[in-house]
């Protein structure tokens, strides 16, 4: 408990998934938003307009929150990882640095304009305006993530003579096929949990009986949206994701898959609890030979276990990268059932019948913010114990002159604060669905 | 290359303290100018546009330091660890405040998130003027490069040195002061109406008093780091700027005393960014003095990135900086003339 390195962690760990809760909702909606600001400009389709308009009320409150649980992250780079900052910055500095100059200034500039300006300036430029915010929180999710990609997989940089990393390729730094992949695939995650958020609130108003067109279009473009989302997410975008980790970092996806011994026509394990201590996995259920087929294409193919790797290099906690892994796949494979199932109904016009359906679509919306979490536990918890992979570890990147009384005091003050954050968001969100679609002058 | 990205980096940082300083300083001052709900929520929506991208200044100037001198922002950073985080989270709360202010019509919910508001506003010029005091001052940067010190000590400014000691609380207030006097030419020229009248009267002595601690700060630098002055005296830039912020000055006066509140904004916002940018002309190469060993310092030639780095990031630079300026210009042309209160319900 008194080693600074696990607060270090512990707090950026922390801050991050909190904070990611908020972008992926605000990248979903704006996508979404845009959408319905596009088909709003067809007069007779107003009430798009109306759904557009609680929307942005919503994604106001949650921007804002993304916005203030952000810009500690940019920060931690330096209170918290300032040798890593020091050694990596030559490279990374210049995603951060594009990130603020061509991401977040957009967002800022036109989220404005979106939340005041559609009487002011006229439907067309408010179109605009969500398109502009749109593209702004796409880019920053663009710039971050390759960010995170050069850490998963380093490319486009060259060891200078004072033993820092400096760039050697911008465009092979920033095009790193990792990070495009890793991007759509969580692009598409954010959408997932923006089409869950809108199907639920259409489904809840549907139960309520209130408010029946809004309910009704929001249910509609929830669910076809979600079904679309659920599908990219899987394939090919999470299938890629698989086969890049296969090909580049094989100990962690041993990890991910509990998987201790090598040998072809490996199975995938659905269900089993890894047991490290005698290196197996308990209970197992397996798929015979699925695993080789995702991981290289060929259902004889040989996956390597963690037996082959040296015990230095093996992730530090397998068990929740196990955990994490199987969660999101697991959620991953429902979601596509239930939004299968969800669109057949609304397709036959009869989901406004099924109580039950629409009573699990409006539960349902947790779910996908778990999924997106648990993501990113795989793709952090399986970068370990490298910082950099395979260039750097993460104890060599911490803050070495910061102690654990400083660490754990900041550690429990954003705890405090975070929750605070986190009900008083959840009530004022609340209060918004309340109230419905007309919003403010309706109920007060 | 690494004395443009020196510039840079300070011009950015300078842009920002004049613009996120008027919507601090509409923050300090907003309990004092503004007394009714109704015109709370006329300082809310003259700041309301703007306060974000403001923000952004910060973290694009962070993003330049990042990219250019990564050793200066790690050493810094992680050294001013605590003090960092103090100033992260009223970052946080005041956000929130604004944002979460207008979504209730509930007297006591809006009372408590003005305290935050104001609370917040008023302690940030503080920590950042410290900041700007420790740089001035130097800090016990080791021969790694790297240090840690407590938020205080004994507020002598010797080693071991604090944070905060006379000298960076000193500089915490004049900025605290400045700051605020910024915030009364902004809601002098882009209010009415009785936050108007307010703002226009306090303007003056708050001025009166930044003269005064203006002159108290010079003399403590004076003492405290006399290397500055050898750098002053032998950079036509830094005349240069001290040029541009006596004079701004000088508007500031006179455009509060003929009531011409844009040019008394305008002379603020000179100030600001002219005393920056004089202090950056002064320190040149010098970005975090070590008080242990001056060659130990981290400079502009020690702690940058190779200059493939820096041409590759001038680049794209030179592209996205045009954006940005003009993002603000769109801004100030959509949002142009006096702030009204808002409708209930729109926005703030
Ligand atoms: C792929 C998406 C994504 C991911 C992985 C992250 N963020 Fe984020 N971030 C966004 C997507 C995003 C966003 C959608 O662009 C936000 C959310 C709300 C907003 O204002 O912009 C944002 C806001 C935001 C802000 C505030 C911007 C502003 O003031 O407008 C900062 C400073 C950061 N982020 C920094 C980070 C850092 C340092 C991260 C990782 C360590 C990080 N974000 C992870
Ligand atoms: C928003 C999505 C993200 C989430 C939810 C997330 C989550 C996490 C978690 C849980 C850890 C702790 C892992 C461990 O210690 O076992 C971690 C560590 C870390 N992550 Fe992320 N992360 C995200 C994005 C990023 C991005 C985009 C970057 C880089 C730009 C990044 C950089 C780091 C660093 C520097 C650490 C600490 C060192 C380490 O433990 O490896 N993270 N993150
Ligand atoms: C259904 C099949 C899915 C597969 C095969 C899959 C596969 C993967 C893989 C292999 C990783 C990379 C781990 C690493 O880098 O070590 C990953 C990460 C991630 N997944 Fe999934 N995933 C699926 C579903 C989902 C769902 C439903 C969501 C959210 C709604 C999601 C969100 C994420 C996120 C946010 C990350 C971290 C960022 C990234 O690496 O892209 N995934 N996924």
């Amino acid at each position: 408990m008194g080693d600074p390195l696990f607060w270090h962690r512990m707090q950026f760990g922390f801050t991050a998934s909190f904070h990611y809760l908020f972008p992926q909702l605000t990248m979903g909606l704006a996508l979404l938003i845009a959408v319905m600001k596009w088909l709003g400009l067809d007069p007779g389709r107003e009430h798009y307009n109306e759904a557009a308009r609680f929307w942005i009320r919503i994604l106001g409150i949650n921007f804002a929150v993304g916005v203030v649980t952000g810009i500690p992250l940019e920060f931690q780079f330096g209170t918290n990882w300032s040798r890593f900052s020091a050694f990596s910055g030559g490279v990374i500095g210049q995603t951060l640095g594009m990130e603020g100059m061509f991401a977040f200034f957009l967002e800022s500039t036109f989220l404005g304009i979106l939340i005041w300006g559609e009487k002011r300036f006229g439907p067309r430029r408010h179109f605009w305006a969500a398109i502009a915010l749109f593209v702004g929180s796409w880019l920053s999710g663009y710039f971050i993530v390759a960010t995170d990609a050069f850490m998963q997989h380093p490319v486009g940089h060259m060891t200078a003579a004072d033993g820092t990393l400096q760039l050697a390729s911008f465009w092979d730094f920033v095009i790193n096929p990792w990070a495009t992949i890793q991007y759509l695939h969580n692009m598409a995650g954010a959408v997932v949990t923006g089409s869950f958020v809108i199907a639920a609130v259409g489904a809840y108003w549907t139960l309520r009986g209130i408010h029946t067109k809004q309910a009704w279009l929001n249910l509609k473009i929830g669910v076809t949206a979600g079904l679309l989302s659920s599908l990219v997410v899987a394939f090919p975008t999470g299938d890629l994701q698989g086969k890049l980790v296969a090909k580049h970092q094989p100990v962690s996806l041993a990890a991910m898959e509990g998987r201790f011994e090598s040998g072809p026509r490996a199975g995938l394990n659905m269900i089993g609890q890894p047991n490290v201590a005698e290196g197996k996995l308990d209970n197992p259920i397996r798929l015979p030979g699925v695993l080789s087929f995702i991981a290289y294409g060929s259902f004889s193919a040989n996956v390597k276990g963690l037996n082959e790797f040296p015990r230095d290099q093996w992730p530090t906690s397998i068990e929740m990268l196990y955990y994490g892994f199987h969660i999101m796949v697991g959620l991953g494979t429902l979601f596509i059932g239930l939004m299968g199932m969800s669109f057949l109904l609304l397709w036959k016009r009869r989901i406004q019948a099924q109580r039950w359906m629409l009573w699990i679509l409006m539960l349902a919306f947790p779910f996908p913010y778990i999924a997106n979490t648990m993501g990113w536990m795989t793709a952090e918890m399986g970068r370990q114990p490298w910082l950099i992979f395979g260039v750097m570890r993460t104890s060599e990147g911490s803050s070495h002159l910061v102690h654990s009384g400083q660490t754990i005091f900041t550690m429990l003050g954003f705890a405090g604060l975070y929750f605070i954050l986190g009900v008083l968001f959840l009530f004022l969100i609340g209060r918004e669905i309340a109230q419905g679609p007309a919003g403010h002058g309706e109920v007060n | 290359m690494e004395m443009l990205w020196f510039w840079l980096v300070s011009v950015m940082i300078a842009i920002y303290a004049m613009m996120d300083g008027f919507d601090f300083g509409a923050g300090i001052l907003h309990l004092f100018v503004a007394k009714t709900n109704d015109e709370r929520r006329q300082v809310l929506a003259a700041i309301g546009p703007w306060w974000d991208g403001n923000e952004v200044w910060l973290l694009a100037g962070g993003g330049a330091l990042f990219l250019a001198f990564p050793k200066v922002l790690a050493s810094g950073f992680s050294g001013f660890y605590l003090a960092m985080f103090l100033v992260l989270w009223c970052l946080v709360l005041r956000g929130i405040g604004i944002e979460f202010r207008s979504h209730l019509r509930d007297g006591m919910w809006r009372a408590f998130w003005d305290a935050v508001f104001a609370v917040a506003s008023i302690l940030l010029p503080i920590l950042l003027g410290a900041a700007l005091g420790n740089v001035v001052r130097g800090v016990p940067i080791d021969a790694t490069g790297y240090f840690n010190i407590p938020l205080f000590t004994s507020f002598g400014i010797h080693n071991p040195v604090g944070i905060l000691d006379w000298y960076t609380v000193l500089m915490g207030v004049f900025v605290l002061v400045t700051i605020a006097g910024h915030g009364a030419t902004f809601l002098g020229w882009k209010t009415d109406g009785r936050v108007h009248a307010r703002a226009v009267n306090a303007g003056l002595p708050l001025w009166s008093f930044v003269i005064i601690l203006w002159l108290v700060m010079t003399a403590a630098t004076l003492r405290v780091t006399p290397a500055l002055f050898h750098g002053w005296a032998t950079s036509p830039l830094a005349w240069l700027a001290t040029l541009i912020y006596i004079a701004g000055l000088g508007a500031v006066m006179f455009g509060l005393f003929k009531g011409r509140h844009l040019l008394a904004f305008i002379g603020s916002g000179a100030f600001i960014l002219g005393i920056l940018a004089a202090t950056a002309a002064s320190v040149w190469p010098v970005m975090l003095r070590s008080t242990l060993n001056p060659e130990w310092s981290l400079t502009a030639h020690n702690a940058s990135v190779a200059a493939s780095g820096l041409r590759k990031g001038f680049i794209w630079w030179i592209i996205g900086f045009p954006i940005a300026l003009g993002y603000f210009a769109m801004l100030f042309r959509l949002f142009r003339g006096k702030a009204q209160a808002a409708g209930e319900g729109e926005g703030y």
